[in-house]
């Protein structure tokens, strides 16, 4: 009796299937920020959850680096704890050394490196950074994990990021529109804009509700503004 | 013989052709995509005059909503409802057919059929298919018997309880209701019980959510309250959302006169009922 020939498929190895710890956990959470020639605006939901439970509704995801700069994260907590805390020391230490607070610019590269020096162990967060530029202009720096960096006006990252992101194409960069004014975006018009899209994140995104925190950046300072979102 | 001309008829029923293909390449290691399924809150209490039934309204596609206002409360009988959590489909299409046996069999034994005839064959079904299909079931309803409540699980056993959960936010909502059901309590009480455990997974369970729908079953009288309460509000939108005229693009024009229009009337036939 001989063996029945069985072909080889190269792609589906029998080998044993390994089970392995998993380092991260994905709490949600959005972020979108929006910047004009003198401001600029950073805005995150406050719901903190895993799988289908919601760990806090109230968790600040706003960090205030210096009085000029403000980073938002949402994705893996735990990094977002961890790479704010070196974010912050990093702050003090260039203080200290130099004797003057860090430009946002300076803030944003340093971020950058940050996210690549763990290239091959990243901290999971979508990173949303805004301040002013060396114009003095309002100005966004969003990152992937590993460390790109692009500076734009406007940018929506975490769990609802790209439900939005192509809603502030259409309505702050006017994308594929005709005959719309190009007039400048005001504070209030982007202030408005950035609760109507995260009150349409909540409606779709599981992960995104309860409350937004909305810091603002002008020529006077940071201002802090909260808004109540759908709980379920 | 099957030819291209003459095809074999499709026997009845779901086709397995691909069952042990899959399950070898399985083996080897490819990986299949899940099937949908949605997070759900559905519960069921007895009360004095009958049971009450309540679901959210939420149906979701792994971590987005796909339908904000779904029904979950699916009509088997006239005195028989059967909320449904699980894969979509599945509930949909398992309560549907299900549904239509029980009207076949009233009409051939001329009797209100009996929730224990429909716990019987909803599981009896669920087995043969082992779990597969992946509809887990609340099962109400009041016949000649008194009022029943049934919890009917993928694989096909059955529980006969006073008051019943399941879904994703099954656990938000026994708490509910270890805490404060009781035996032979009045409509009001029931009703006010079933909305705060449905309204504990809509708050706290994530794959539930937007609104509470009810369905009062009693001894020849069902109220079924879709929409009983909106429990959750959408926020008012703050800007002005109007596109100026002309804002989309026209790429090209072409204007074609229409020329000897015929209008003909075709009076509508009435369907053959009879």
């Amino acid at each position: 009796m001989s063996m029945i020939e069985r072909p080889y498929y190269s792609d589906y190895s029998s080998a044993p299937i390994q089970h392995q710890f998993s380092p991260y956990a994905d709490n949600g959470g959005s972020v979108v920020a929006i910047a004009g020639d003198d401001f600029a605006v950073i805005a995150a939901d406050t719901r903190l959850s895993a799988g289908f439970s919601i760990y806090t509704r109230e968790q600040n995801k706003l960090f205030p680096l210096s009085d000029g700069t403000i980073l938002g994260c949402a994705g893996c907590w735990c990094d977002t704890l961890t790479l704010t805390r070196i974010l912050k020391s990093r702050m003090q230490m260039y203080q200290h050394e130099h004797n003057k607070t860090m430009s946002t610019t300076a803030c944003a590269q340093m971020l950058s490196t940050l996210l690549y020096y763990k290239r091959f162990f990243p901290y999971y967060i979508s990173n949303v950074m805004v301040g002013f530029d060396t114009e003095g202009k309002g100005c966004v720096y969003s990152y992937d994990p590993i460390g790109h960096c692009e500076k734009t006006n406007y940018k929506a990252g975490g769990s609802a990021g790209a439900l939005l992101q192509p809603l502030l194409d259409n309505q702050i960069a006017h994308t594929n529109l005709d005959k719309v004014p190009k007039e400048p975006l005001t504070l209030e018009k982007a202030l408005a804009l950035l609760k109507d899209v995260f009150i349409s994140a909540a409606e779709r995104d599981i992960y995104t509700g309860d409350k937004v925190l909305i810091n603002i950046i002008t020529k006077d300072g940071i201002k802090e503004e909260a808004f109540d979102l759908r709980k379920d | 013989m099957a030819s291209i001309l003459c095809p074999d008829v499709p026997s009845p029923g779901f086709g397995f052709e691909n069952c042990r293909r899959n399950a070898l390449l399985e083996n080897k290691g490819l990986a299949f995509p899940k099937a949908q399924k949605t997070g759900t809150t559905i519960v069921g209490i007895t009360f004095k005059d009958g049971v009450i039934l309540g679901a959210d309204t939420r149906a979701t596609e792994d971590t987005t909503v796909a339908d904000k206002n779904s029904e979950k409360i699916h009509y088997l009988a006239p005195n028989m409802y059967c909320c449904g959590a699980g894969t979509a489909a599945d509930t949909e299409m398992t309560t549907q057919m299900i549904s239509s046996q029980l009207e076949l069999h009233k009409l051939n034994t001329n009797r209100i059929a009996r929730v224990c005839t429909a716990n019987m064959m909803l599981k009896q079904y669920l087995f043969r298919y082992q779990g597969y299909i992946g509809a887990a079931l609340i099962l109400g309803g009041v016949d000649t018997e008194g009022s029943h409540l049934y919890m009917i699980y993928p694989h096909g056993s059955s529980d006969k309880l006073p008051y019943v959960t399941m879904g994703s936010g099954s656990l938000a909502a026994i708490a509910v209701f270890e805490s404060r059901w009781r035996k032979d309590m009045d409509e009001e009480e029931g009703k006010q019980l079933v909305r705060d455990a449905i309204a504990a997974g809509i708050f706290n369970d994530l794959g539930s959510g937007s609104n509470v729908d009810l369905c009062i079953i009693k001894k020849g009288e069902v109220d079924y309250r879709r929409t009983y309460e909106e429990a959750n509000k959408k926020g008012i939108k703050q800007g002005n959302y109007k596109y100026p005229k002309g804002a989309t693009n026209i790429l090209s024009t072409k204007v074609v006169e229409v020329e000897d229009v015929m209008v003909t009337r075709i009076e509508p036939e009435r369907m053959d009922t009879a």
